[in-house]
């Protein structure tokens, strides 16, 4: 299929993005329960903590889905998740702190 | 069509146990997983792992599989026998995925009974995500892109393939690695009627044979003469905006970092630039520059290793 003529075109989601429990859940074609886990056990963060209606930033689409494909296939528990979260996340600073002094 | 082998994939032996199973898939899981693994063909070497841990965790499909085995070994050409299959009755329609190779495939089935999970998107289509990697320029400049996806799609007879598409893209100026562009109507098409699901388009940048990146600022090693970081000078420098004239202040050394600010990726707020200097020598290579060397050791007491204490 050749590509169509005008290029299709949106804004960046992460920047506009403020998604309801219902709509991450969605995104992350699961159902809402498994995304409160998440939230409890702390791998997700919520908009405005102590707010009644759960809000959550764009961002947590993709770490949403990070954690859900590492409890899945690596069938580890969501403790197991966010270790392995915790430490990829000081894996990518240190690889940060690696390029910026690289000579 | 190739016969491959399951255990030797999973590196078991023929008469393994569950258990034994279930600990090789867990062992490779981690070393292979895409989202962890720095092998080089992890996301192959993963998908290989779970097609053959889908076969083997399963006794039905293992035990089908197994009488295979006996007749084919690894790599022979295949085809499944005309009376595959009978006496076994596999639990739920076939497993398959769009992941899976055309020998699971002529096995086990593919099947669109996964999609939907737990009826979230009754009466729409599902979204899709992909992972798309860009040139730094699309994002400093904006512009279109196009990329060739391999999309699952229903056929006529129901069942679950791939087909490329390629999508024209127009990037937004000031997208970081990580981020992701939502393209609404994009997705899948519900079967009935309803409104087709969305594409997320998650962006990772190529390297960039100057610039490193780092989330919204970029760094540019800038090589520059020892009397010009001695003495200071205006050098030419690559940006992202273009060519610039940089001030090296005097005194500089290698290691020093200049910022720019608000000069790294267009994003809100802008990333900023860092320009970090390296010493070049020039080499000594003719009666001239060998003597202005010797020149500058009679002329400079200086030890470069005196914070060594020698």
């Amino acid at each position: 299929m050749p590509p169509t003529d005008a290029p299709l075109s949106a804004a960046i989601f992460e920047d506009y993005a403020i998604l309801s429990l219902e709509e991450l859940s969605r995104l992350c074609a699961v159902e809402a329960q498994r995304i409160i886990e998440l939230v409890e056990e702390g791998i997700l963060d919520i908009l405005e903590a102590g707010s009644v209606e759960w809000r959550f930033s764009g961002a947590c689409v993709r770490r949403a889905r990070l954690a859900l494909r590492l409890q899945r296939d690596l069938e580890v528990n969501l403790a197991g998740v966010a270790l392995a979260l915790d430490l990829m996340d000081d894996i990518e600073q240190l690889r940060r702190e690696l390029r910026r002094r690289r000579h | 069509m190739e016969f491959k082998d399951y255990y030797k994939v999973m590196g078991v032996a023929r008469d393994a146990t569950e258990a034994q199973i279930k600990q090789a898939y867990r062992r490779l899981a981690r070393k292979y997983h895409p989202d962890v693994s720095k092998e080089k063909d992890a996301e192959a070497r993963f998908k290989e792992l779970g097609e053959a841990y889908e076969v083997l965790k399963n006794p039905e499909k293992r035990a089908a599989y197994d009488q295979l085995g006996q007749r084919h070994s690894a790599g022979e050409e295949f085809q499944p026998p005309p009376d595959w299959g009978a006496g076994f009755e596999f639990s739920g329609a076939g497993s398959g995925g769009p992941g899976y190779s055309d020998f699971f495939e002529s096995l086990f089935g593919r099947a669109a009974g996964n999609r939907g999970r737990g009826g979230v998107n009754q009466g729409r289509g599902e979204d899709h995500h992909a992972k798309v990697l860009l040139d730094l320029d699309a994002s400093l400049q904006g512009g279109s892109r196009s990329f060739t996806l391999r999309v699952p799609e229903v056929d006529a007879e129901g069942r679950l393939g791939l087909k490329e598409r390629v999508l024209n893209v127009q990037i937004p100026k000031g997208i970081l690695g990580g981020q992701s562009i939502r393209l609404a109507g994009q997705g899948a098409r519900p079967a009935g009627a309803g409104k087709a699901g969305d594409l997320y388009l998650e962006i990772d940048f190529k390297p960039h044979p100057q610039f490193r990146i780092d989330g919204r600022d970029l760094y540019l090693d800038l090589p520059v003469a020892p009397w010009e970081a001695a003495l200071g000078a205006t050098v030419k420098t690559p940006t992202p905006g273009g060519i610039v004239d940089l001030r090296i202040p005097a005194g500089s050394h290698a290691g020093s970092k200049l910022r720019l600010k608000g000069r790294g990726i267009p994003a809100s707020p802008p990333g900023d630039f860092y320009v970090v200097l390296e010493i070049a020598l020039p080499a000594a290579a003719d009666d001239n520059a060998k003597a202005a060397y010797r020149a500058l050791a009679a002329a400079l007491p200086f030890n470069p290793r005196a914070n060594l204490g020698v």
